[in-house]
């Protein structure tokens, strides 16, 4: 072809429709908005009930991972998902559905090597740098007090 | 005898005529513009198969059994299959016709795979080695997802320039006598591997243009012919970011697209309701509509001469992690219904 690497890049850019940041971003506050309000509700709750604070966070995301799992086995997670974007992949529901999908798909391949095997095959790397920046900032934390901070 | 003519074309002597053809789909093939076209639509995407590969072989088989059911008493059964799918390996063709008793050539051409097996299938007939050859090619949306993407649960949001794999097959057995009427293939064309540097695993439509792009305009230059000779120039599954780019960079080369292209993968989804962003793609996608819609047109008349280029993007799932880019490639074949085009 007579088109350069760099002009061709150029016209794939121009030729490409954009995401629709706006509706996106809209969607994706009201979505995780709304998953957030409705948690915070379910901890007041439990905490009228008699739970303490900790106990009542640990429940509130014990359901919510549960409550992700569920969706995703009956296939309605990823509808939601599609129109909320980060709204249902930044709270913990969208760490759930990482776990969950793989391990759902996989079971074709046997439950050792395809479920237990594939599980952690999105998840693996937040899993990693999640620990991994734990150690590190609690290394930082336990000098800075050691120092007398 | 096959014979060369300009640089890369092949020019069949004796064209070879499809003889038969039968095109399938899934249910989301079904709820497009296309759907009534097709010879058999499928309800339950797994076929009532315990896996999503065991349900895309089942595709492949369905394709083959229902075009042979076709055949005219006076045109033998098909000798050998070229075949070909998505899947690592090709495993869902070579599970497909396992039990056949054929002779069997796998081929892998990406999206590309139905031209691909069709001028393999058409070079075949005419030199003699078989009296009839079936190419057969699918791809289904489940196994094309967790091979290449994510899993099919998996929460994301897809790029306006991704496309949908289509879970659809198509199977044409070629004859050397088919009898009057039928669409022949008269030229073929194998395609040369642009690369241009697209990375985007979520474009594929900007991957392969280029190579849409060069095939056409060298089999246009090899056999002296505008686009206008033409009633159809078929591409596969560019969809519409990729048909766009393709007709802009061959305009650039002086050739007008305009009135006479069209993208299987535009065509088999209603872009506005179906949700699938830039159109289909899989290698089920030209598969389907050519071996239905289009052959069916062609045999009505709406088309006497199509060239068809199936455009695939030659990537794996490693390539990709690795950050190379995508080479693409696009075969093509001239299939005649009417006269014969008189070329150089």
């Amino acid at each position: 072809m007579a088109i350069s690497k760099e002009d061709y890049a150029a016209l794939a850019r121009r030729y490409a429709p954009p995401s629709p940041l706006w509706k996106d971003c809209a969607a994706a506050f009201l979505c995780g908005g709304t998953i957030c309000a409705l948690s915070q509700l379910a901890l007041a709750l439990l905490q009228q009930a008699g739970a303490d604070e900790e106990t009542g966070r640990l429940l509130v995301m014990i359901g919510l991972i549960a409550g992700t799992a569920v969706c995703t086995a009956l296939g309605v997670f990823d509808k939601l998902a599609k129109h909320a974007g980060a709204g249902t992949a930044v709270p913990i529901t969208g760490f759930a559905n990482a776990v969950v999908s793989p391990a759902l798909e996989s079971k074709s391949e046997g439950f050792v090597l395809g479920t237990a095997a594939q599980m952690f095959s999105i998840a693996g790397p937040v899993i990693v740098f999640g620990c991994g920046s734990a150690a590190v900032w609690g290394l930082v934390y336990f000098l800075w007090k050691k120092a007398g901070g | 005898m096959a014979q060369r003519i300009g640089a890369h074309t092949v020019r069949l002597e004796r064209p070879p005529s499809v003889a038969a053809h039968a095109g399938l789909a899934g249910k989301k093939e079904r709820e497009g513009p296309l759907g009534a076209c097709f010879d058999k639509t499928f309800e339950d995407a797994r076929f009532g198969k315990k896996t999503w590969e065991q349900a895309e072989q089942t595709l492949l088989q369905n394709a083959l059994t229902l075009a042979a059911g076709k055949l005219p008493r006076t045109c033998p059964q098909p000798e050998a299959i070229f075949a070909g799918d998505l899947q690592n390996q090709c495993t869902a063709s070579s599970f497909a016709f396992k039990e056949s008793g054929l002779p069997f050539c796998g081929l892998y051409g990406a999206c590309s795979t139905m031209a691909l097996t069709l001028a393999m299938a058409a070079l075949s007939v005419e030199a003699g080695a078989f009296r009839a050859a079936a190419a057969v090619t699918g791809s289904h949306f489940c196994t094309a997802e967790r091979q290449f993407r994510k899993p099919l649960e998996y929460g994301g949001q897809r790029a306006p320039t991704a496309q949908w794999t289509v879970t659809g097959a198509g199977a044409a057995i070629l004859a050397a006598n088919g009898g009057p009427g039928n669409p022949r293939i008269t030229h073929l064309h194998f395609g040369t591997i642009t690369d241009l540097g697209v990375t985007d695993g979520a474009n594929m439509g900007a991957a392969m243009a280029p190579a849409a792009a060069r095939t056409i305009a060298d089999l246009l230059r090899d056999t002296d012919t505008t686009p206008r000779d033409y009633d159809l120039i078929l591409t596969g599954d560019l969809g519409f970011v990729g048909g766009a780019l393709l007709r802009e960079l061959l305009r650039r080369e002086g050739f007008d697209l305009t009135e006479t292209h069209n993208d299987c993968g535009m065509m088999i989804y209603d872009r506005e309701k179906q949700d699938v962003h830039a159109g289909g793609s899989g290698c089920g996608c030209s598969a389907s509509v050519l071996c239905s819609h289009i052959f069916d047109e062609m045999r009505r008349g709406r088309y006497r001469r199509i060239l068809f280029a199936a455009t695939g993007a030659l990537l794996s799932a490693t390539s990709a992690l690795q950050g190379a880019s995508i080479p693409g490639i696009a075969h093509a074949v001239v299939i005649e219904s009417g006269e014969r085009m008189t070329d150089r």
